[in-house]
């Protein structure tokens, strides 16, 4: 017990100082994760809309394509993103391994399918009639589609934080295609990894009560919008 | 001006499938300016399906939709500009009563205060001024329908469709909202569509109606007509009535027609020549019954003795179907006037119906 009791003692005494190699770590998790969400987003909710209303050639395939993305092992992300950006790679002589850019790329490869997927389902779940009531008013479909993911936000906030979810908590793809350079490319996962291999659990310990508490904030975020629960008619 | 011989909204040849099976094949459909069409059948009939298409909301698999003689398509959006619908459900958006109603002028592009004032005006014909500024979500269903259809009447569109706009609500608001829909659309003036499975709701409304089955029109016609003279038994068993009566004219005196029917004479209005070959209808609410023995001083000139041959109980009512010398057919009375007349299968009554209560048709 002493031992662990040590590392709360350090941990706290360290997030209670400010260390700046603590906070640089944090605001780089943070900012590559907000980045490779934000990109996701972009991709995902259009994405997850056409998926969730549209009736097309291929629409099943591309759900089950999207879930399967879902269930990507942030490793396997990694290690795909590590071979298209190698030096002899497709992408190698964009030289951006071991970069933030190449951590934001398999960031967005993991969180985009969440993105998708979870979008699809809450626009799914907006009745047809909905829209049709909507395009009986006079709604072009980019108007229609507007106020579709008006009516399915809560669904869509939801898809965004389990996207970024996904990902500030990852450390299989960041480690890989990152390199946990210090001052550099080491974010909270990585540097967790780190510190306890180095034997300094109060450092790691501080770091993992700061993603437990991002990790709080996001699940009550998210427990929050799903109890609140929408309603589209009455 | 528009041209009263162009109807306003034309669908022909119109047939639509889903997963392969034909749920709607029509050969012609048209309501004109200013009339409320009734579509009315079973679930299943075609009804929302048809309405949809000449909404511009489905594709329909073959036929044509035009509006005002111009030939329109799903994506002709200035048509469905000209339209606005209400469906089962109110579907009423996140956001005030004000704003849901005024969704579609926003989309049009009118302004912030012309808007306001086109919203507070019709809030006030469906009488919803004390709640503008409610939540749309918090609205009971009869207020959420009077929502659903000031969003529709605000853009003040040539066509209003409703599908089956009251059949969510419990009888009590349904009774109070059947009549102010039909008070709102006759002032308005509006060509509508009006989709229901309910007779009552479609004979307070329109001015047309058509009985669908499977997709198809089975009668067409003003209301008095298509529900007072059933054409076939399948038509005859959905609105109520007996098998269609079949006879021929055989005198005509003061207006007053003499019809044969299975050597039974039944009297009637109708401007129809004598010899013409005739199909009589008469709706069992017009019908009274009275017992064997106490023949009533009536002015009616029908009056015909009649057996029993069945009494079916209807809620409030009962529906007695009779046999007059071979002649079939019903009268729907109270249940205290069934109880008093103790009709049961076999009993002898006395059915009493005016003239003017018989429709008749040429057979064709």
């Amino acid at each position: 017990m002493g031992v662990i009791w040590d590392a709360v003692v350090e941990a706290v005494q360290l997030i209670g100082s400010g260390a700046p190699y603590l906070f640089e770590i944090i605001f780089l998790s943070l900012r590559v994760s907000a980045i490779a969400v934000g990109i996701a987003m972009i991709v995902g909710i259009p994405t997850g809309y056409l998926l969730g209303v549209g009736r097309f050639f291929g629409r099943r395939l591309s759900l089950v394509v999207v879930n399967t993305g879902m269930g990507l092992p942030p490793v396997v992300a990694g290690l795909i993103v590590f071979m298209f950006l190698s030096r002899s790679g497709p992408l190698g002589d964009l030289r951006l391994l071991f970069s933030t850019p190449a951590m934001i790329i398999a960031q967005v490869l993991i969180s985009t399918p969440l993105v998708t997927g979870v979008t699809a389902a809450s626009i799914a779940s907006v009745p047809l009639e909905l829209r049709l009531q909507a395009r009986s008013l006079g709604a072009s479909w980019w108007q229609e589609a507007v106020l579709t993911i008006k009516e399915a936000r809560r669904g869509v906030m939801a898809a965004v934080v389990a996207g970024f979810g996904g990902i500030i908590s990852e450390v299989g793809a960041v480690m890989i295609v990152g390199g946990n350079i210090e001052h550099s490319t080491r974010v909270m996962t990585t540097a967790i990894v780190l510190e306890a291999r180095k034997g300094n659990f109060g450092t790691a310990l501080a770091l993992g009560f700061i993603l437990i508490g991002i990790s709080f904030v996001i699940n009550g975020l998210l427990t929050t919008l799903q109890q609140s629960g929408a309603r589209y008619e009455r | 001006m528009s041209d009263k011989t162009i109807p306003l909204i034309l669908a022909e040849s119109v047939c639509q499938k889903y997963r392969r099976r034909v749920v709607l094949d029509i050969d012609r459909f048209e309501v004109f300016e200013g009339e409320t069409h009734a579509l009315l059948g079973p679930s299943g009939a075609g009804k929302s399906t048809l309405l949809r298409i000449v909404g511009l909301l489905e594709k329909p698999d073959a036929g044509v939709v035009s509006i005002e003689g111009r030939e329109v398509t799903h994506r002709s959006r200035s048509a469905r500009m000209m339209m606005a619908a209400v469906f089962q459900k109110p579907y009423l958006f996140n956001g005030t009563v004000a704003e849901n109603i005024g969704y579609g002028l926003k989309l049009r592009g009118v302004s912030v205060a012309e808007r306001s004032r086109r919203v507070r005006e019709i809030v006030g014909r469906v009488g919803l001024d004390d709640l503008i500024n409610a939540s749309a979500l918090t609205l009971s269903g009869g207020e959420a329908q009077r929502v659903a259809l000031a969003r529709a009447l605000v853009l003040d569109p040539r066509i209003l469709l409703l599908d089956e706009p009251l059949s969510y609500l419990d009888p009590l608001i349904k009774r109070q909202l059947v009549a102010d829909f039909s008070r709102i659309l006759r002032d308005s003036g509006v060509t509508t569509v009006y989709v229901t499975h309910d007779q009552d709701e479609a004979m307070v409304v329109a001015d047309r109606l058509s009985i669908m089955h499977e997709g198809r029109f089975v009668r067409t016609g003003g209301v008095d007509e298509v529900m007072g003279l059933p054409t076939n038994e399948w038509v005859a068993d959905f609105i109520g009535m007996e098998a269609p009566i079949r006879g021929r004219i055989v005198g005509l005196k003061d207006d007053v027609a003499e019809i044969d029917c299975s050597s039974v004479a039944v009297h009637a209005i109708t401007s129809l020549p004598i010899g013409t070959d005739v199909v009589v209808g008469v709706r069992p609410e017009d019908v009274t019954l009275f017992a064997a023995d106490g023949l009533p001083a009536s002015s009616a000139r029908n009056i015909l003795h009649c057996v029993v041959e069945a009494v079916e109980p209807r809620g409030a009512t009962a529906r007695v179907r009779m046999n007059a010398g071979g002649l079939h057919f019903a009268a729907a009375v109270s249940r205290a006037s069934a109880q008093e007349l103790q009709l049961e299968v076999g009993s002898a009554v006395v059915a009493v119906f005016k003239a003017t209560a018989v429709r008749v048709g040429a057979a064709s």
